[in-house]
């Protein structure tokens, strides 16, 4: 869900966008991280853990902490709290180690 | 090869401030910042500031980093931004950082690392669940992205993060049920918890997360009370219906920089972990390399900007750039260090610095 | 339960702050929660009447109530929110107490509003007299309340309703 008034902060959102997550289509706003799009949507888990498939998602916001890792176009382990949506990306949950494109 | 007197990593109010009085005294200043706008944690403060005029107190985090940018910006300062610094070799001192999905290089003379810290994880079971997120981390989905983070909220952890973090929750619309403490008293400033309290916030001290539950995301938590030691009570768990866990229990300095360029470092609890040796100017134990805010030690944003403005004053004063005003502005900012942290509350900082302040770093 | 165990004042604790009884019954008098050595200055910095000092940073704000006017503006300056107004002489069985908030919806001058004491515990009903949020008070709303005299020093906030 996104905040809409807010008693100190006022959201100028950018352009909408629209992303795919599953195969489905996601509205973002140009500006926005994968994660706080996804967020909005109601998406918490990310990735599933390669050995016991636990549920993984956002945790440190910032890049430092790699729980938030999902493949994006085809490339995996992307963190998605700090990469940006844009138009048409294809953002897929994760459920393994990944193998990295050449 | 690029060439360059002074690059600053990272900026945040260290850093930001680092460049403002270097490039003063007539230095040339790349800051180079990896997130796509600089202000480091001063983007999600919506809150006002403590410390004096020079600390800009009364003013909201959010507000300085513009009469920052705007200052460093009119003296010249380079400023490049989504640039991620991956290492910094002293032996040729060679900047290696990733732009644009390009891998660039940079040979300045002189480094400032303001990093900055990241947030603490705390153990337990099922402490990897979706919902479970630092407390900064929540901040910037609701501050920086405009994003409700959860309806209901637990927060782990009432220093200054915890407590602010729960009233800034509440002004996003999130309920708070409650604020759990490990220990037996509140660390955070009394006032902080006041504005919680009188929202109908209990804050309950010797209590901790046993264990969290949810099938995808986080839907209830169980807490368990501790004796004074820190011990678990059982028989005293207890379950709340919450769908975010906010944990706030630390930050730790982002150091690898420095690790990686060789710095001595030294193991520091009173500072948050390990944190470079460091003279009384900010100058780490390599000569070329200076340390300013949260990297060199975790405290407050008016502590960072201070040690910015040391940094980046003896860094300029190394090239012999001084515009006339080197030696009032380098004791002002001492005067204000001393200041800021002559207080009852800011004992166990100077018990650490004690630790790691050395008189005179190999010159 | 003190400050630092529960996050709400004692009534010791209380006590060191409140206005000498003949101050509060001369008109508006400002009281200052704060109990904290913390480096923090801006309220001796807003205070046009020298009432409140703070000599060295981490001191304690040292307030001359004899000084303060009731004026008001250094109730937004509080980083801590921890600054309030009492007028006990606004009727003879009404108190005006003026509180910072920064919460949405903010109350309309005339509404009736829930008073919660330090705890967040419900008083009794509020009626809302003014609402200051204009550029001076940066997104620290002073909100004006009268209520029944006994909460003068237990009220501290608003539930603003429907």
């Amino acid at each position: 869900m996104r905040i809409t008034g807010h008693p100190v902060l006022q959201f100028s959102r950018g352009k909408k966008i629209k992303f795919y997550f599953e195969g489905e289509e996601i509205e973002g706003y140009a500006g926005e991280t994968i994660a706080a799009a996804l967020h909005a949507a109601g998406v918490k888990d990310y990735h599933y853990s390669p050995k016991l498939n636990r549920p993984r998602g956002f945790f440190c916001a910032i890049g430092n902490c790699s729980s938030c890792l999902m493949e994006v176009d085809g490339q995996p382990n992307v963190r998605v709290c700090t990469e940006q949506v844009s138009e048409g990306m294809k953002v897929r949950r994760q459920h393994n180690k990944g193998v990295l494109k050449p | 090869m690029k060439n360059r007197e002074i690059a600053v990593i990272g900026g945040g109010p260290a850093g930001l401030t680092a460049a403002l009085y270097a490039s003063r005294m007539g230095a040339e200043v790349t800051l180079l910042e990896r997130h796509s706008i600089a202000g480091g944690q001063l983007v999600k403060q919506t809150h006002k500031f403590f410390g004096s005029q020079k600390q800009y107190a009364a003013t909201r985090g959010i507000d300085i980093p513009q009469y920052l940018l705007e200052e460093i910006e009119r003296q010249g300062v380079e400023i490049l931004l989504d640039a991620n610094v991956l290492g910094y070799y002293t032996e040729d001192g060679v900047l290696g950082y990733e732009k644009d999905k390009k891998f660039h290089v940079l040979k300045p003379e002189r480094i400032i690392v303001g990093t900055g810290a990241t947030e603490n994880v705390l153990p337990f079971a099922n402490n990897d669940l979706p919902g479970i997120y630092g407390a900064g981390a929540v901040q910037t989905l609701m501050n920086e992205y405009g994003i409700v983070p959860g309806n209901k909220a637990l927060m782990v952890g009432a220093g200054n993060i915890g407590l602010i973090i729960s009233y800034q929750l509440m002004q996003a619309g999130v309920e708070v049920k409650e604020i759990i403490v490990r220990g037996p008293i509140i660390r955070g400033y009394g006032v902080h918890a006041s504005k919680v309290r009188r929202m109908g916030v209990p804050i309950n001290t010797c209590c901790t997360v046993k264990s969290a539950h949810g099938n995808t995301c986080l839907e209830k938590v169980t807490t368990i009370n501790l004796t004074e030691n820190r011990e678990p009570i059982p028989g005293t768990e207890r379950e709340v219906d919450v769908d975010l866990l906010c944990i706030s229990t630390g930050l730790s300095p982002l150091t690898e920089l420095l690790w990686q360029a060789g710095c001595q470092m030294e193991y520091v609890a009173e500072l948050g972990g390990h944190v470079p040796l460091r003279d009384k100017n900010m100058r780490t134990s390599q000569e070329s390399i200076f340390v300013a805010g949260d990297a060199s030690g975790i405290e407050e944003a008016s502590m960072a900007m201070v040690e910015g403005m040391l940094a980046g004053l003896c860094a300029a004063r190394d090239f012999g750039y001084d515009d006339g005003m080197f030696n009032e502005l380098h004791y002002d900012a001492i005067m204000q260090l001393n200041e800021l942290r002559s207080g009852e509350d800011s004992e166990k900082i100077r018990k650490g610095l004690k630790e790691c302040l050395v008189k005179e770093v190999i010159r | 339960m003190t400050l630092i165990k529960s996050g709400v004042p004692s009534r010791d604790e209380l006590s060191t702050v409140i206005p000498p009884r003949q101050k509060l019954e001369k008109g508006p008098v400002v009281v200052v929660e704060c109990f904290q050595e913390i480096p923090c200055n801006p309220c001796e910095t807003a205070c046009k009447q020298e009432a409140i000092r703070v000599p060295n940073i981490n001191d304690l704000p040292i307030v001359d109530h004899e000084l303060c006017n009731g004026c008001s503006l250094c109730i937004s300056k509080c980083p801590g929110l921890a600054i309030f107004v009492i007028d006990e002489t606004y009727s003879p069985n009404e108190v005006l107490v003026k509180i910072p908030y920064e919460f949405l919806p903010l109350p309309e001058e005339g509404d009736i509003v829930t008073a919660l004491d330090r705890e967040g515990k419900v008083l009794g009903d509020a009626r809302v007299l003014k609402v200051q949020d204009g550029k001076y008070q940066d997104r620290t709303a002073v909100i004006s309340i009268t209520v029944a005299k006994d909460f003068s020093m237990e009220v501290r906030n608003i539930k603003v309703r429907g």
